[in-house]
């Protein structure tokens, strides 16, 4: 105690002019941030909008698919902003060797035309484009980078529910 | 009469020296075609700028016209360029200079290059004028989706599955893009108030920067 005798307490304080400084910066901070983080969070807001998760859609009887790809169209409840529509679909469902029934996306993976079947008489998808090349499996064999989406199958009651799209399971 | 008007205004503001600022510097021999014709190639920033103003104002003109909503976009466009007199002539004039402004922007980044106009103690400069150069691909990219035809559509299409390819922000930032999970209605909304109002404002902010420094350090001197 007494050794501190004849010192001054240090005392560590703001000068007036700093504390006036962070005042206003704060201020102002608060008051930009007011302006702006409305219009971010307005500019953002599709990408926080819970996404509808997709629907299966009745598509056809299970007993009508065969070995070999048919294309098959159904109608999705569509929401873009304030419009809503049926978009079309389309799906290419064939069995494969076990008896097991999948629907391929008949956007090319190359630079997404529409493929069709068989449109070469080589038992083969075909995109008529740039000639990419898929077997009934969407395996790509020439031209695209990846083979043909998938979309989820459900089976119920003798009907064919396709749910949303996802990359290829069979090859 | 214009003198008049001219000087009464000058009494009172004395505007002469603002303008001289802007408008009244030498041109040196280097730069001026008059002494040597290949110093046109100097030429190309200033031609880039007037292009410029010429988008700027036919952009202006085809908004009067033009809605940006995916049930109507396309009439208006179709509306405007075949129903309204000189439409052909506007919009071909906003089409055709959309290209050129690139050309003539092109030909002035050679020149600044080949020239060695980048270096310092320019070298912010070429910075700034990257950045216009960045800012008028945006401009060129969302202009193409607003006449809503099959083209736009699947361009479009196309850069959002080149934004989607970035390394782990892909997806979002095509998302933000579109303003959803289609290219659609608040893709072509989105498009339009970038295209129109938020490029177009950085544009402004970056040519007055690229010509104050022009203006602060002069052009560069000759080869």
């Amino acid at each position: 105690m007494s050794n501190h005798e004849g010192q001054k307490p240090v005392r560590k304080e703001m000068s007036r002019r700093q504390f006036l400084s962070y005042t206003l910066g704060g201020t102002t901070a608060f008051m930009a941030g007011g302006v702006a983080l409305p219009m971010i969070r307005f500019a953002v807001d599709p990408l926080l909008q819970k996404k509808e998760e997709s629907a299966f859609i009745k598509v056809t009887e299970e007993a009508k698919i065969t070995n070999d790809p048919v294309e098959y169209k159904f109608k999705i409840h569509q929401v873009d902003g304030w419009y809503e529509s049926e978009a079309e679909l389309v799906a290419w469902i064939s069995k494969d060797a076990n008896g097991n029934i999948f629907a391929l996306s008949p956007v090319c993976k190359h630079l997404g035309c529409t493929i069709g079947w068989n449109t070469e008489n080589s038992d083969q998808y075909v995109c008529p484009c740039h000639g990419a090349h898929y077997t009934r499996d969407g395996k790509n064999l020439s031209v695209a980078p990846n083979p043909l989406d998938e979309y989820e199958v459900k089976l119920d009651g003798g009907f064919i529910y396709l749910g949303p799209i996802k990359p290829n399971t069979r090859v | 009469m214009f003198k008049a008007v001219y000087n009464w205004i000058d009494e009172r503001l004395d505007v002469a020296p603002l303008w001289r600022d802007v408008a009244d510097h030498e041109v040196p021999e280097h730069v001026n075609p008059a002494h040597h014709f290949s110093a046109f190639v100097y030429c190309f920033g200033g031609l880039t700028f007037f292009i410029t103003v010429i988008q700027i104002l036919s952009g202006m003109f085809l908004t009067m016209y033009f809605v940006p909503d995916i049930n109507n976009a396309y009439a208006s466009v179709d509306y405007l360029q075949h129903k309204v007199a000189f439409g052909g002539i506007v919009r071909g004039m906003h089409h055709w200079g959309a290209s050129l402004v690139i050309v003539m922007m092109f030909l002035h980044t050679l020149r600044v290059f080949f020239t060695g106009s980048y270096k310092a103690p320019r070298e912010m400069n070429w910075v700034v004028g990257m950045l216009i150069f960045f800012v008028m691909l945006g401009l060129g990219f969302t202009g193409y989706l607003l006449p809503w035809d099959n083209k736009a559509y699947y361009a479009t299409k196309v850069g959002m599955q080149i934004a989607e390819s970035v390394p782990y922000i892909g997806v979002y930032l095509k998302e933000l893009m579109q303003g959803g999970t289609i290219v659609g209605a608040q893709t072509l909304t989105r498009f339009f108030a970038i295209h129109v109002f938020f490029l177009p404002g950085a544009l402004l902010a970056l040519l007055a920067g690229h010509f104050f420094m022009i203006r602060k350090q002069g052009i560069s001197g000759p080869l």
